[in-house]
């Protein structure tokens, strides 16, 4: 099957800065992806290059096989719901859903009839006759979906559209958004750079980082197995411990400890130990379980955050805090700050991550 | 009294509870400060400004007396009459004519150089702008005569004319030399609000318009243009309302064959001293000009 997308060495300069480096990436058809990244990572200048908005200094990107170079946007088969929604001010909602269908010589009441059912999916039946500046955020962000969407493109991209709203809308236009695109089954491109948001929404994530393409997976890849710390950091919480690689099986950390964990790894490749929070278990000095001993640290409790459903334990480990999560459940055992501790985790090399 | 207490709440469409009274008290209040401010323009205004409007109306509904000075105190509409002759009749449809075609022309050489403007560095539009106020810094009379020698039978236009084999120009002292200098003389006016609105103007609806599909000119007729209309009804009316009432330009490049509204006026009131038909015009040229200017309020120019 050919992809949605296909970006293949794409770069993108602007006089000297360097938007987007080299990046390879294919989006399915069908598929919820995100570009996920900090603020200036190049994820807009990527859209607008699919887009044809923006074209690269070098690469190429096919949509559905068809390669689109220097194409102009009114001749791709995208559409985009850009980030303040650049709605016409001057039309009614009807007049701006149905303005791409006009510029399409689409019969007028063909027309019509596809713009108004399309303002009724996106649940703003009665307002056609509105102008934009009339609405609220959140229908201002609907007349922008519904805009694009009537044009039935192949690929919707959207550019932080979620961006300008309050928590609340925010979450229920998730929730929205995602059905919507199930129910269309059109591939949308969605830029965000809330991590939370990338992985409550997508398929697939790709993370980016100063112009750079750092990792592309699952919601749960990225979070489990990030390869390099960049990404293990940006993703949720974690604590990255400097390490150097031993062998195939062993990591020295910088004060000379050695434990066991495996890499992919050259020996002497400086690299990070990726430790999430929930994935350290905690228990008195001493009640390390036999496997885990060669993955293992000892320390003291330096304080304890109680969350109501866990508790957090801040653990002084020599030169390192660690950050654990414990159950805060009678199950579990609880500890005070002072307390002298051992925490350990399971062998596996997810948690290597290139510097 | 009670009345008002028994008003049913208004809600509006949030459904939040609106209360009439107070917002209201709050308006009275604002509108009462800003009087306040304003009172010494309004009284400038009346002054200096409609004071001399109402002697101009009154004066058009006079009567000249033989000597040549204008009696007060039979009104008629006499002068109103004289317009209706043909050589009056003649002057203001020229002068509406040659208005019309300045301001068309002014418009389709500004728009695109205020377009090109505005989508400069602020560095290049800053440069271009004082180009643009260049002219103003002389005078413009002199400017005129400047135009003078330029189209002048041996003036540089005519001798270059000439050595391209095309022959003399003789289009001093025409209706096409008035245009030319009008169009010269207020183009900066059509310029500066053009750019205005073009520079206001969203660059991403112009994106969104071309990433739903529009052509580059589909863009520019269905959304640049109606969002620069502003810039446009203003622009329009600052060139055809002075164009309109033109004395210096004409007089110095029109010649006498073709009078205009504005020296048709100054013979009025200095040669022929007849000030109520003199009046009259001033009048009517007045009332064209409200007209203009009430159009462009009504089509939603209120930003400029
Ligand atoms: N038109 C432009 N001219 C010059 N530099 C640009 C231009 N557009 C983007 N850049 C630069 O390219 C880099 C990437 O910008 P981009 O807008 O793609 O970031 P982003 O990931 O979308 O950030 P944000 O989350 O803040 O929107 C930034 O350093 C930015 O300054
Ligand atoms: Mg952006």
């Amino acid at each position: 099957m050919t992809a949605a997308v296909e970006i293949r060495g794409v770069t993108k300069r602007f006089d000297d800065v360097v938007a987007v480096d080299s990046v390879d990436l294919e989006i399915a058809d069908g598929e919820f992806f995100a570009l996920l990244g900090p603020s200036g990572c190049g994820k807009t200048t990527t859209l607008r290059m699919i887009a044809g908005l923006e074209f690269p200094t070098e690469g190429s990107i096919r949509i559905f096989g068809e390669e689109v170079g220097t194409l102009p946007p009114n001749k791709r088969p995208v559409n985009t719901v850009f980030q303040n929604y650049a709605l016409f001010p001057h039309m009614s909602v009807l007049d701006n859903v149905s303005f791409g269908l006009r510029m399409k010589k689409v019969d007028k009441t063909d027309a019509r009839a596809k713009s108004m059912k399309m303002i009724d999916l996106v649940q703003l039946g009665g307002m056609e006759g509105r102008k934009p500046s009339q609405l609220s955020g959140g229908q201002q962000q609907r007349v922008a979906l519904a805009r694009a969407l009537v044009n039935e493109p192949k690929v919707l991209l959207l550019d932080e559209p979620l961006g300008a709203l309050d928590l609340k809308l925010r979450q229920e236009m998730q929730t929205e958004l995602k059905s919507l695109q199930r129910e269309l089954g059109v591939s949308f491109v969605f830029v965000t750079h809330d991590q939370e948001e990338a992985m409550a929404m997508s398929d697939r994530i790709a993370v980016m980082h100063d112009g750079q393409l750092l990792q592309v997976g699952s919601p749960e890849e990225i979070y489990e197995r990030p390869t390099n710390r960049f990404v293990a950091d940006f993703i949720g919480q974690t604590n990255l411990i400097d390490a150097t690689v031993e062998d195939d099986d062993h990591i020295i950390l910088t004060n000379g400890t050695r434990l066991r964990a495996p890499s992919p790894h050259e020996p002497g490749t400086s690299v990070a130990m990726s430790l999430r929070p929930e994935a350290i278990s905690i228990g008195p000095r001493g009640s390390v379980p036999d496997e885990h001993s060669a993955t293992s640290l000892e320390g003291a409790v330096a304080s304890v955050t109680y969350l109501g459903h866990a508790v957090d334990y801040s653990v002084k480990i020599g030169w390192i805090d660690l950050e654990v999560r414990g159950g805060a459940t009678a199950g579990g055992q609880r500890f005070e700050a002072g307390d002298e501790v051992s925490v350990w985790w399971d062998r596996t090399s997810d948690w290597v991550v290139a510097d | 009294m009670t009345a008002v207490q028994e008003q049913p709440k208004q809600l509006d469409e949030t459904g939040d509870v609106v209360t009439p009274l107070l917002e209201l008290a709050n308006e009275k209040n604002k509108r009462r400060r800003g009087l306040l401010l304003a009172l010494p323009a309004y009284i400038y205004i009346v002054l200096f400004f409609a004071l001399p409007l109402i002697i101009v109306v009154v004066y058009s509904f006079a009567t000249r007396t033989r000597t040549g000075g204008t009696d007060l105190s039979g009104w008629n509409i006499e002068a109103y009459e004289k317009l209706g002759e043909p050589i009056v009749r003649d002057i203001l449809f020229r002068s509406l004519w040659l208005a019309l075609i300045t301001t068309v022309i002014c418009l389709v050489v500004a728009y695109p150089f205020a377009y090109f403007l505005a989508t400069r560095s602020p560095t290049v539009r800053n440069i271009m702008l004082v180009f643009v106020m260049i002219p103003f810094w002389s005078n413009f009379l002199v400017r005129n005569y400047a135009w003078r020698v330029l189209l002048g039978n041996d003036g540089p236009v005519s001798q270059l004319t000439e050595a391209l084999g095309l022959g003399q120009t003789t289009i001093l002292f025409t209706p096409t030399a008035v245009v030319l200098g009008l169009v010269y003389g207020f183009l900066p006016f059509m310029i500066l609000p053009l750019y205005a609105s073009i520079e206001r103007l969203d660059w991403s609806l112009i994106e969104a318009g071309r990433d739903l599909g529009a052509s580059g000119f589909q863009t520019f007729r269905k959304v640049t243009l109606p969002l620069s209309m502003p810039g446009i009804i203003a622009g329009c009316i600052l060139v055809f309302v002075p164009s309109l009432g033109a004395y210096v330009t004409p007089e110095i490049l029109g010649g006498a064959k073709t009078t205009l509204l504005g020296s048709y006026i100054v013979t009025q009131f200095l040669t022929a001293r007849n000030w109520p038909v003199g009046a009259s015009v001033s009048t009517v040229l007045m009332i064209v000009m409200l007209v203009a200017a009430l159009t462009y309020f009504r089509s939603g120019g209120k930003n400029l």
